[in-house]
């Protein structure tokens, strides 16, 4: 063990000229390549599904597609404007029913829920994330459309406002929780009372983070397609009735997908193209407002 | 500027570790300035200072853990047997294999027991295997003075053991891929005053055999075990001198001040 | 809320006085102010109505399934089809064709997976990493109905023509390629299933080791270690917690995934073998090929049936999952889910 070295080389810290030392440099850069083969992949399976669905659904974007309500196979000039109305009708019913709800529950959560109570509500609420949503549309499909012999737009609203309320839930009460504590305290000092505290203070200094959580909830659903094939049931007519079907683009996409007919299986794409536009760039709005970006350093 | 082999004039059972001309960055910022000093070989030099003076990035640029910091960057040769392990040639896994390394927090692998810690380093490197290795991780730990403590439990974890515990498993890790070169960064920061003691009387045993550097930030642990003290201030290199003509005649004022508590 | 100040000291009597001044004054403070009343009647009757929903619908499934259950009991898992005109009903293959799917999918996804995420927190230049992992993680906003729409008109007829052919020429050995290509089938349906649960199995895995303390890297670093034997021996395995709980979450996922698997799993009961080409469905896909047709009754309640054994199952696998990922933050490791 003396300094005087044993190492019969003449540079001490040069490797080895043995299979192990020749073997754990592959491995190392084996295990570079391999793994930057696999994030490669991962991205650019991305980019040509995007690229692929632009290229095929693009031929259909025109005015026509946003105004005119779809036409049966042959006839021209037909587009999707029924099903664009129809999502709007559907997301903002899921907003209305979704958001309060979503809001009660992460209000409740970080201002005032204390306990076991508190902790079985959070437990319930986030085992919603995890259900597929064709559990709500059974749900729905059950308690609504099945009595009433109909598919509408209620059953559909219904359905995707369940589904909004635990990423609503989650993201308020996260955003609720970051309200530095001295503005509850400064609002307590003035005399107003709790709820006054919570509604004019509290909530509204975490009013953009709400509204992040809504816009990813939305984005969430405007994108499903399983809950509203037992509930909304789709049309090609446009429908402001909401007790009646309405048609949405992701079951329109769907249908056409299944169409015996090649002109409806194009528009598909076109369908598709929209969706993934409106999606992506919500997501996207939401990740910048949210400085996601910074956030993911690593 | 990189030259590999050692400067002139000096033999290489004399000196341990050559240092010259040394300068470290993080980034933009630069933290060492110019750093000369030879360190002898089978005694023990500590490098002590106020925070920030540079003394932990100094050490951890003995054995090129600086330059894994991202933006970090060395100029300047160490020279540690011939070899400067700073020469473009140099792959510093193998400059890190032959120096051993024990952090400030004991850092045991706490998925893996008791004897696999020790034995890590040993098995990557192919340096022994069944009944050879068991006699390997038995010699260290009982170098270590962890052997009779662990000897029943050697597949526990080692979250099982005190902190002073761990602390000597980490060196008895260091000590198994055969070093003559040891690091500690701080070893005793996170220590209660009697596992620093043991962690002292296993310095002074250890130097018989290895060359220790050591970064202290307590001023009595310098002066009971180290040789020679090395002060930094601001990444510049004071005054290094054996410690008892250190602690007792310091040549620079800077020094006297801090030894003397006058700041740091 | 107002503290009891009790003005005799230290007896039972004085102590219980306290407390009925301080209950009065509360009650008289929420008297004063309705305003804080009616909130919290309002705010408690949403958490109400959440908490009826998410119970309700267990319970719906639950009663709705019950003629079934009392009909079929457990041969309810292994009845081979939907089948009104005999009236005899069963998920057998719906269930395996759901295990079979989500286990390839896990299988596949969890090295793809595990190794992007590695690629991107390790060994990635930091230019490249925030445009990778952009890329990655937004193949999880993408809407399934659209996998599933290119997997049905580009993928599975690829498949049928080229991919699956090649497979059976090459690996026709194996029990897993042999049989009839159809293009759609378990195999479209495990890919498809792989690529959608890659992005969070990816993300999970990254945020696990992005918070592995240096100080275990710097052990691995210190002994002369490779920057693989880092990830190896100190990276993964502090992370290994984190990430299995990610892959069941992804297991969940692929279990639950209705839209897409149903566009490409053929939709058709064969008899199940071991054969990735054979095509069949799903226990969600029984559910959107059944509900059309179901006449009110047996039919009606064997198609809720099914949907709960769905809900029971990506239950359990996301309860388990989620107590894996908050067990991390007691063995050694910190995970934010």
């Amino acid at each position: 063990m003396s300094v005087t070295a044993q190492s019969t080389k003449s540079n001490p810290f040069e490797a080895e000229r043995n299979g192990l030392q020749l073997r754990r440099s592959i491995v190392n850069k084996l295990s570079i390549i391999l793994t930057g083969f696999f994030a490669i992949c991962a991205s650019l399976f991305l980019i040509y599904l995007i690229g692929y669905i632009a290229a095929k659904g693009l031929q259909f974007i025109n005015a026509n597609f946003f105004t005119q309500r779809p036409r049966a196979p042959g006839e021209t000039g037909g587009g999707w404007a029924t099903a664009l109305q129809g999502s709007a009708i559907l997301i903002t019913l899921a907003t209305i029913i979704g958001v309060p709800l979503g809001m009660a529950v992460g209000i409740f959560l970080s201002e005032v829920g204390r306990g076991p109570f508190a902790s079985f509500v959070r437990f319930l609420v986030d085992t919603l994330t995890g259900i597929p949503t064709i559990i709500f549309g059974l749900f729905a499909w059950v308690l609504i459309v099945v009595p009433s012999h109909s598919f509408s737009a209620v059953s559909g609203g219904v359905a995707l406002g369940i589904i909004m309320i635990p990423t609503v839930a989650r993201a308020t009460e996260e955003v609720l929780r970051l309200v530095p504590n001295d503005q509850r305290e400064a609002s307590a000092a003035l005399g107003a009372t709790h709820s006054r505290t919570i509604m004019q203070v509290v909530v509204p200094a975490a009013r953009s983070g709400i509204v992040t959580g809504v816009m990813l909830a939305l984005a969430r659903v405007a994108g499903e397609t399983a809950p509203l094939l037992m509930t909304a049931g789709g049309t090609p007519f446009f429908n402001t009735n909401l007790f009646h079907q309405i048609d949405a683009i992701p079951l329109r996409i769907f249908n056409f997908t299944l169409s015996p007919y090649q002109i409806e299986r194009d528009q598909a794409f076109s369908g598709a193209l929209v969706l993934i536009v409106f999606v992506v760039i919500t997501s996207l709005a939401v990740r910048w407002a949210t400085g996601g970006f910074k956030r993911r350093g690593r | 500027m990189q030259e590999l082999v050692a400067s002139e004039g000096q033999s290489q059972a004399e000196i341990a570790i050559d240092i010259q001309r040394l300068d470290a960055w993080y980034g933009p910022s630069q933290a060492l300035f110019d750093v000369n000093l030879s360190i002898l070989p089978l005694s023990v030099s500590a490098a002590i200072g106020p925070s920030g003076s540079g003394k932990s990035t100094f050490v951890r640029c003995l054995n090129r853990m600086h330059e894994e910091v991202f933006g970090a960057r060395v100029t300047g040769s160490v020279v540690i047997e011939g070899v400067n392990i700073y020469a473009p040639t140099i792959n510093p896994i193998y400059v890190r294999r032959h120096i051993g390394m024990v952090f400030q927090q004991p850092n045991p692998l706490p998925s893996r027991s008791i004897y696999e810690n020790v034995a890590i380093g040993a098995r990557i490197n192919g340096l022994a295997k069944g009944r050879a290795l068991d006699e390997l991780v038995e010699r260290r730990l009982r170098q270590a003075a962890l052997w009779d403590e662990v000897k029943d439990r050697l597949s526990g974890a080692p979250t099982q053991l005190s902190g002073g515990q761990q602390q000597r498993l980490c060196i008895a890790r260091a000590l198994a891929l055969e070093p003559h070169i040891v690091l500690m960064d701080e070893p005793c920061s996170a220590l209660d005053p009697i596992a620093t003691l043991q962690v002292e009387d296993l310095i002074r045993q250890l130097k018989q055999h290895y060359t220790i550097v050591i970064v202290t930030h307590n001023l009595q642990q310098a002066a009971r075990v180290a040789d020679r003290t090395a002060f930094f201030l601001s990444g510049h290199l004071v005054e290094e001198e054996a410690t008892a003509e250190f602690f007792s005649h310091p040549k620079q004022k800077e020094t006297e001040d801090f030894i003397t508590g006058r700041f740091g | 809320m107002e503290v009891p100040v009790a003005t005799e000291r230290n007896s039972i009597q004085a102590r219980s006085r306290a407390w009925l001044r301080a209950s009065l004054s509360q009650i008289r403070v929420q008297a004063r102010r309705p305003g804080d009343f009616a909130f919290r009647v309002l705010l408690y009757l949403f958490v109400g109505i959440v908490l009826v929903i998410v119970l309700g619908i267990g319970w719906v499934l639950l009663s709705s399934s019950w003629p079934t259950i009392q009909q079929f009991g457990f041969k309810y898992l292994t009845n081979p089809a939907f089948d009104p005109i005999h009236n005899t009903f069963g998920v057998g293959p719906a269930l395996f064709g759901t295990f079979f799917t989500s286990a390839f999918a896990i299988l596949l996804a969890v090295p793809l997976s595990v190794g992007t995420a590695i690629f991107l927190t390790e060994f990635c230049p930091r230019r490249l990493r925030f445009p990778l992992a952009f890329l990655v993680d937004t193949l999880a906003a993408i809407p399934s109905v659209a996998i599933g729409l290119w997997g049905f008109l580009v993928f599975a007829p690829w498949l049928q023509q080229t991919g699956e052919p090649w497979l059976q020429q090459h690996l026709g050995f194996l029990p897993f390629f042999q049989g009839t290509p159809y293009g759609v089938g378990m195999l479209a349906a495990g890919l498809i299933l792989t690529a959608m649960i890659l992005p969070i199995i990816t993300a999970i895995s990254r945020e696990v080791m992005v918070v592995v303390p240096v100080s275990q890297r710097e052990a691995m670093l210190a002994l002369g270690a490779t920057r693989w034997e880092v990830i190896r021996y100190a990276v993964l395995p502090y992370g290994r917690v984190g990430i299995t709980g990610g892959a069941i979450l992804g297991l969940g996922r692929a279990l639950g995934e209705t839209i897409a698997v149903t566009l490409v799993i053929g939709n058709q009961a064969t008899p199940p073998s071991a054969s990735l080409f054979q095509t069949g469905y799903t226990l969600s896909s029984v559910i959107v090929n059944q509900f059309g047709e179901a006449t009110p009754g047996v039919f009606l309640s064997a198609v809720l049936e099914a949907g709960l054994l769905l809900l029971l199952i990506t239950l359990l696998t996301n309860i388990l999952a989620r107590l894996l990922i908050a067990r991390m933050g007691r063995v050694g490791g910190g995970l934010t889910a």
